[in-house]
């Protein structure tokens, strides 16, 4: 098939961007979305052209690094899919297809449609984790953990740290990620020491980062490749709420 | 170049202990003295960062992706293996040790294995606490299963994303260390040498993947954690970045690099589409509990599976293998979808695959049931290919996917080069030729979290070394060398994509040094790739500024450093002159076409030491001796 790409170019951070045209054809539909740009890519660089930039690694779903807003929608139109594993078949001979970069002010443009997503490690940094040094454990089996509980632990963990909820949010708002962290480490029983800490210390390191706030729209779920649910929002708010009244 | 593996005396149970014993300590008030460089957050280097931060020392932390947490460590997908024994089915410290050795066709090295196996007791334990989320039982307590042909259920799991929950759980402990600032983390820096300072490892250079600078960093020592080499074939499972680079460098530098030729080859990998196709994936081997493996009897039928009959079917691995069957170890099973597809006897476009059927499976047990043990990869296989696997076999063929060999390292992870430590799939220690399943992530994390805390203690407190800084020469020079090479490659200007040398490279690596290699073969390799190399550094086009996010460049470099690779690899290959583990050579076979291995010259680890470029390399040997597993053929028939 025959495909017309508007991609967004940009330079460097500070540079300012703009929409190029290409053509591609020939486009096999048994390629990923990837391997298509791959093509424009191969082409671009035989004529000369310097290549689109744009993240990917494993291209597998699991990585978390593609991030690509297709057509408005982050990772495109495919439901709990990455743009990495998203197919070709999904599109029609003779489509235009939009392809931008994450927008949010917490994920600055480094070229193209490569941004940086440090924001999130930083917040993981203040309290996304369960303090256990190495050699502290008692055996793994000494602590039952009710299979619900650990279910629902999963489903939060499971997580690529894509940056998918922020570029959907009309609020560029992290409060997904966050909540789905908050949610993974809260609800276990090693969790509980650090709790109340942890929610505190995440959730105003989002602030600062610059995410805006979640009003709701729920725009988040939909995007994510992971299907995480807004219900662990909903729990970050109360263990946040709580955390506020026990003073920490 | 000396090898002295530093296997502890003593016997075999407690060589590890008592080796803890004598290692010499650092004192915790001069911990915090001593900087130790590690490259690599996946599992190993996460797991090292977090865990000598938290000893008290000094970590400078690289990685080349924009995360930790996007090491490629995350695809794991089946599980890690522990000796707990908590199904009460007999498994024990020892049977996960003899499987091991066996599983790798007697070319590992005994002691480190012991010890692999012992930690693995520790590593559930320590993942627990972090709050890994693994499958659990009803009862609340964690769930095992039987995993790539183990008679044991020894295998701890998080449904399909183990690789990824055990490295979320690293990343949390070295993301605490980062928070309190005892690591130093340092994201898309990609480490382009080593710097040696009166022969010891002491710093590297990196170049920015954000603002192409180049840099250098001094320490007290180097680990490095940074992953195999399967994208030597272009077309492999790894993530598209994964590549020979640092550990190159390091071999360029004077580090042994062990048994390059030993590389693992995945059965079930879902089969190439067409010339488009950038990466393979693997398609869980636990679907080979319920799935049945068959080709047609019949050389070039391409009716439809469902229109051939029963008994014109062959389901190779049940009739070869009766005791296996299905679940004959990796190699195996890559061999034998590859002769069936030499025969003319393989399945979809290319003739290049072959059938894993779920039909009896889901008559016996339901769709539901098949549903809710694969239902995630039934869904990405549909993804990737178009077709429902509910309703026709899935399609699958070998794809690279693992490489035993590394760089050789002691007892106690250390190069051959002083201060050099490699821990994880970068190094050559503990899966011989062939590696079992759910092994990988246990060994990177058994070199993480404990025994190079132990081990770089005794290191540092032995080799009293004097301070260096990044102005010295040594840096200085390694600097200049780097910033020299990215000039010429974007200076170069020529017409052909460093992907097209890539793929160039991998397909000759496929063909000559895949599943199954011969004399003739690799002979024509080691006479082709130079031409290969030659045209590359005279013909390739980088396109853009190397002071700026750059993918085209830094794919460059990664080939260029695979082109030299490629050729130990086939040297490695051509004088290993036997058949083993994921080293099958066509002259070396049984009657029946088995793996022929010959322990009286070969049950060795083969060595290679750097000569200079285009040069054969040197081989030096380090024997292996069996004391504890007596050598055996391996049979699974
Ligand atoms: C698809 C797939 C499925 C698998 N499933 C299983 C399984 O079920 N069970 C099992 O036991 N094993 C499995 N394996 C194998 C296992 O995942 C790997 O062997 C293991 O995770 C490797 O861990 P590592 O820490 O050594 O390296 P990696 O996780 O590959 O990490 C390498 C790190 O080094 C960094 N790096 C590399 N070079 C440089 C450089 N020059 N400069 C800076 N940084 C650098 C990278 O950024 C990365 O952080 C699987 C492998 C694949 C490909
Ligand atoms: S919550 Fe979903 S969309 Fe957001 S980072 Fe995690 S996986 Fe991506
Ligand atoms: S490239 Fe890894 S999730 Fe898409």
């Amino acid at each position: 098939m025959n495909l017309t790409l508007h991609i967004w170019r940009q330079e460097n951070t500070t540079a300012e961007g703009r929409f190029s045209t290409y053509r591609v054809e020939e486009i096999s539909p048994d390629m990923s979305f990837l391997e298509m740009l791959d093509v424009l890519n191969e082409r671009l660089i035989n004529k000369g052209e310097v290549p689109v930039e744009f993240e990917h690694d494993c291209r597998e779903g699991i990585c978390g690094t593609c991030s690509l807003m297709v057509n408005g929608v982050p990772h495109g139109p495919e439901k709990g899919t990455t743009t990495c594993q998203l197919h070709m078949r999904k599109f029609k001979d003779g489509d235009e297809i939009t392809i931008e970069p994450w927008r949010a002010k917490a994920f600055p443009v480094l070229k193209d449609l490569v941004v940086d997503r440090s924001a999130f490690d930083r917040i993981i940094q203040k309290g996304g984790y369960i303090s256990a040094n190495t050699g502290n454990a008692p055996d793994g089996n000494a602590i039952p953990i009710p299979k619900p509980d650990a279910d629902w632990a999963f489903e939060a963990a499971a997580c690529i740290g894509c940056g998918a909820c922020v570029a959907a949010c009309k609020n560029a708002s992290a409060s997904l990620f966050v909540a789905a962290k908050v949610t993974h480490l809260g609800l276990l029983p090693q969790g509980q020491p650090e709790r109340y800490l942890r929610v505190t210390a995440m959730v105003e390191q989002m602030d600062q980062e610059g995410f805006g706030s979640c009003t709701n729209t729920y725009d988040c779920e939909g995007a994510c490749p992971k299907q995480i649910s807004v219900r662990n929002i909903a729990r970050m708010n109360r263990d946040y709420l709580k955390a506020k009244i026990m003073g920490n | 170049m000396k090898l002295d593996s530093k296997i502890p005396s003593g016997p075999i149970e407690s060589k590890w202990s008592n080796h803890k014993f004598d290692l010499k300590l650092v004192n915790p008030a001069n911990k915090r003295k001593y900087t130790v460089i590690v490259v690599g957050t996946g599992l190993a280097g996460a797991a090292a960062a977090a865990s000598l931060a938290e000893l008290g020392y000094k970590v400078l932390c690289f990685t080349y992706h924009d995360s930790p947490r996007r090491a490629h460590s995350i695809a794991a997908q089946g599980g890690i293996n522990a000796a707990k024994n908590y199904q009460n089915d007999g498994d024990s410290v020892h049977r996960l040790f003899y499987d091991t050795i066996k599983g790798g066709d007697f070319r590992a090295r005994e002691a480190n294995v012991h010890r692999l196996a012992e930690v693995s007791l520790n590593i559930i334990d320590q993942c627990v606490a972090q709050g890994v989320p693994f499958a659990r039982e009803y009862s609340g307590y964690l769930s095992n299963r039987s995993f790539g042909g183990a008679q044991v259920s020894r295998t701890f799991y998080a449904r399909g994303q183990t690789g990824q929950q055990l490295l979320i759980g690293a990343y949390s402990a070295l993301s605490k260390m980062v928070g309190s600032g005892a690591v130093k983390l340092f994201t898309r820096k990609e480490m382009m040498d080593l710097v040696l300072v009166n022969g010891h490892a002491r710093g590297i250079v990196t170049r920015d993947l954000a603002t192409g600078k180049i840099e250098s960093f001094a320490a007290d020592a180097v680990c490095l954690a940074t992953g195999g080499y399967s994208n030597v074939f272009y077309l492999s499972t790894n993530a598209m970045a994964c590549n020979v680079t640092a550990a190159f460098r390091a071999y360029k530098k004077g580090a042994g690099f062990a048994n390059p030729c030993y590389t693992q080859i995945h059965p079930t990998c879902i089969p190439v589409s067409g010339d488009h196709q950038s990466k393979l994936t693997l398609m869980s081997e636990s679907l080979r509990n319920d799935g049945r493996i068959w080709v047609p009897k019949k050389q070039g039928d391409n009716r439809p599976p469902s229109q051939i009959p029963e008994d014109e079917r062959d389901y190779y691995l049940e009739r070869k293998y009766p005791s296996f069957g299905n679940l004959s170890p990796r190699d195996i099973a890559s061999r034998s979808a590859k002769e069936a597809c030499d025969d003319g006897r393989g399945v979809g476009p290319g003739g290049r695959g072959v059938y894993l059927d779920f039909a009896d499976a889901i008559s016996r047990l339901g769709e539901k049931a098949i549903s809710a043990r694969y239902g995630n990869l039934f869904d990405m296989y549909q993804q990737i290919t178009g077709e429902n696997p509910y309703k026709v076999p899935m399609r699958i063929y070998p794809a690279p996917h693992y490489t035993m060999g590394g760089l050789w390292v002691d007892y106690n992870l250390m190069s051959t080069i002083p201060g050099l430590h490699v821990l994880g799939e970068a190094n050559f220690s503990d899966h011989g030729a062939n590696r079992l399943g759910a092994s990988a992530l246990m060994q990177g994390l058994a070199d993480g979290y404990f025994v190079i805390p132990y081990t770089i203690g005794g290191y540092l407190a032995e080799a009293k070394q004097s301070a260096v800084n990044t102005d010295m020469t040594e840096f200085k020079l390694a600097v200049k060398q780097t910033e020299e090479q990215i000039a010429k490659l974007i200076s170069i200007k020529g017409k052909r994509s460093p992907t097209s040398f890539h793929r160039e490279l991998g397909l000759l690596m496929w063909d000559k040094c895949g599943m199954a290699r011969n004399e003739q073969g690799l002979k024509q390799a080691i006479d082709k790739i130079p031409a290969i190399r030659e045209e590359f550094w005279q013909n390739v086009n980088v396109l853009g500024d190397a002071a700026n996010v750059n993918q085209s460049l830094e794919l460059a470099g990664r080939v260029a450093d695979f082109l030299e690779f490629g050729e130990m690899m086939c040297h490695d290959a051509l004088h290993r002159n036997e058949s083993c583990g994921g080293h099958f050579r066509e002259e070396y076979q049984t009657e029946d076409g088995e793996a022929k291995r010959n322990d009286d010259e070969f049950a060795y680890a083969g060595v290679w030491e750097y000569t200079g470029l285009g040069k054969k390399p040197n081989l030096h040997k380090e024997s292996l001796a069996f004391e504890n597993v007596k050598l055996a053929t391996r049979s699974y028939k």
